[in-house]
């Protein structure tokens, strides 16, 4: 009886409330935290999508496969008694997709400060400015610019009919070599700065402007107040587009895709994480293994958010006059 | 007198040189984008190393030719597709969104802070921890090959940065005519859509705003489970026209119907730019 009561009593304090919270926690459930737990199971088996029931538990099998040559082994037994293969081009895309975000998320928040510190002044058409500095960040993530950037990279494309132009001979393909491939990548995402330089905005303009003009007087020159005023002033919203950046940037795929024609590129040079994960999930089926590397990509996400958070009571500062 | 002038002219020539930089800049940013556009108009064998942006012969043909679309279907249907996916989608983060947000910014339950704080976890989770076994699942249901994969989630908020977004704008709002309206015996259902709804119809054309590129956008949902050309958007039509080394054999094609497939974002944008501002700025929303 108490029991019952009980329960009537939450029904009618917070039975509305879990109605309208119905739709996000179903798909909480079902989309997210059952999909979650399902795919670390998963990491350790040879699921294949096309024979489900063939599935065995290998253990560790996934996470030796992708490891396995940093302990300088190419084959091993599987738990199961099968030789196993170490997947050649795993350290590969780990390391291209730590080249892309470690480059790119810097670059792209350097000149996201400096265009926003440019736009942060009394000017006319200021919101214009600001318009056609964010036009590349509202198209850049479609197909349609990767297939553009393609075009602007090739051998005979745009940029190497610029470079002509003016004096320069022996161009490369940007995009077929792979020395320089990635860099079209990282410059794609740099170009599309936009979206952290209108939060570097909306930040510079919270600075009250009388620490500067105090600053003046006490004869700080622009470079001194940058470092003693903006910067810690401004380190809150610095570290939020950092972490936002790095974690949209470990997931980089669309481009990556498109440039390389749905694979790597020339000798794997633009093979990102998540493209490496989808062409063994999907084209070679090995679904158990793209779950193992979906969980260590979390996992390396997860270090790195955390080592920014911890990191931050070293250079972020919250609030004046500290 | 004299020396008020002089300063007066500085600041001025100063100010000129801060225009001509940010005007030098920007072209740079937009000449890639400008130069697509021009260049779907030239023919095709001019569009390759013409660096200029004033064509030396005009043509529609690319529109034509690129229309044609692929394996028999053409882009008008693509862009169909496109749009009847982005309108159901909008319809589901905003219904499913404003209960969520609601619920979290106005309600007192059990639970709250703890539901609150795991929507926030999931805000920062990298999508493919639940990629392989989603895909089991919706294959389990004969989804595969349908829009379904892609929009059932909408009706249950799973984008929580539109969650988040929603939360904070209700939290900003006044209670006064809330407090009223519950005196004057309104439940909460009836506050829900008789004032919260108006009232948050900004950050709720934010949500449709955003839904609708990263729907239009999207690429990699409509890889995984588009099968069929029928049923392709733009997004996954404009892949077709690279070759699986990479090589692309209709460039004016490729071009045109990339200028085509922006023009949406393009409308969206200059119409609604304070809701990109707002939308940005209070959640980071990546782009």
């Amino acid at each position: 009886m108490r029991m019952m009561s009980r329960i009537s009593r939450f029904l009618r304090h917070n039975a509305v409330a879990y109605m309208f919270l119905t739709p996000w926690l179903l798909g909480f459930f079902v989309l997210t935290l059952y999909p979650m737990i399902y795919s670390l199971l998963l990491s350790f088996t040879d699921y294949d999508f096309t024979m489900p029931g063939s599935t065995q538990w290998i253990g560790l099998g996934n996470y030796m496969k992708m490891f396995g040559s940093v302990f300088g082994v190419s084959e091993f037994t599987a738990s199961t008694g099968e030789l196993m293969r170490v997947d050649p081009y795993y350290l590969k895309s780990l390391s291209v997709t730590f080249t892309y975000v470690f480059v790119s998320v810097p670059l792209k928040l350097v000149f996201a400060l400096a265009v926003a510190m440019l736009l942060n002044q009394k000017l006319r058409w200021v919101p214009f400015y600001r318009a056609v500095y964010y036009i590349p960040t509202l198209l850049g993530g479609s197909v349609a610019i990767a297939v553009l950037w393609r075009k602007l990279f090739e051998k005979d494309g745009l940029v190497n009919g610029f470079l002509g132009a003016i004096g320069f001979t022996d161009l490369p393909g940007w995009i077929t070599n792979p020395n320089y491939a990635l860099r079209t990548l990282v410059l794609l995402t740099v170009w599309q700065f936009g979206s952290s330089m209108i939060i570097f905005l909306a930040g510079l303009k919270q600075i009250p402007q009388e620490f500067y003009e105090a600053a003046n007087v006490d004869g700080a020159n622009k470079v001194q107040q940058f470092f003693a005023i903006t910067i810690p002033l401004l380190s809150p919203v610095i570290m939020f587009n950092l972490i936002m950046q790095m974690i949209g940037a470990f997931q980089a795929f669309t481009q990556a895709y498109i440039i390389g024609g749905g694979r790597g590129g020339v000798l794997n040079s633009t093979l990102f994480y998540t493209l490496h994960l989808y062409i063994q999930g999907w084209t070679y089926h090995e679904m158990g293994y793209a779950s193992a590397m979906a969980w260590v990509l979390l996992l390396i996400i997860g270090v790195l958010t955390a080592i920014v958070f911890r990191s931050s009571k070293w250079w972020v500062s919250y609030g004046v006059g500290e | 007198m004299g020396s008020g002038n002089n300063m007066k002219t500085r600041t001025t020539i100063r100010k000129g040189l801060t225009h001509l930089f940010i005007i030098t800049l920007g072209l740079f940013m937009i000449y890639p984008i400008a130069w697509m556009i021009i260049s779907s108009f030239k023919p095709n064998n001019m569009i390759f190393s013409d660096p200029g942006l004033i064509p030396r012969a005009v043509t529609i043909e690319n529109y034509i030719t690129g229309w044609k679309g692929y394996a028999g279907t053409s882009f008008g249907r693509f862009f169909a597709n496109s749009l009847a996916m982005c309108a159901v989608a909008i319809i589901g983060n905003l219904i499913s969104c404003s209960m969520a947000a609601y619920a979290f910014a106005r309600l007192k339950f059990a639970g709250r802070g703890f539901w609150f704080a795991l929507m926030m976890l999931t805000l920062m989770l990298p999508g493919h921890v639940t990629l392989v076994p989603r895909y089991i699942l919706f294959n389990t249901f004969g989804w595969v090959g349908t829009y379904l994969p892609i929009l059932v989630p909408k009706f249950l908020a799973t984008d929580a940065f539109f969650v988040f977004l929603l939360v904070q704008f209700i939290r900003s709002l006044p209670k006064e005519v809330e407090e009223a309206a519950i005196i004057d015996g309104c439940g909460k259902v009836g506050v829900f859509l008789r004032i919260i709804i108006p009232l948050a119809s900004p950050a709720l054309v934010t949500t449709a705003l955003f839904t609708f590129l990263w729907t239009w956008d999207d690429f990699f949902n409509h890889l995984l489970y588009l099968t069929t050309p029928a049923t392709f958007t733009v997004s996954r039509a404009l892949r077709t026209f690279v070759g699986d080394a990479g090589a692309v054999s209709n460039w004016g094609g490729a071009l045109a119907m990339s200028t085509l497939s922006v023009i949406p974002a393009f409308i969206l944008f200059f119409s609604l730019q304070k809701y990109f501002v707002q939308g940005i700025t209070t959640t980071g929303l990546k782009g």
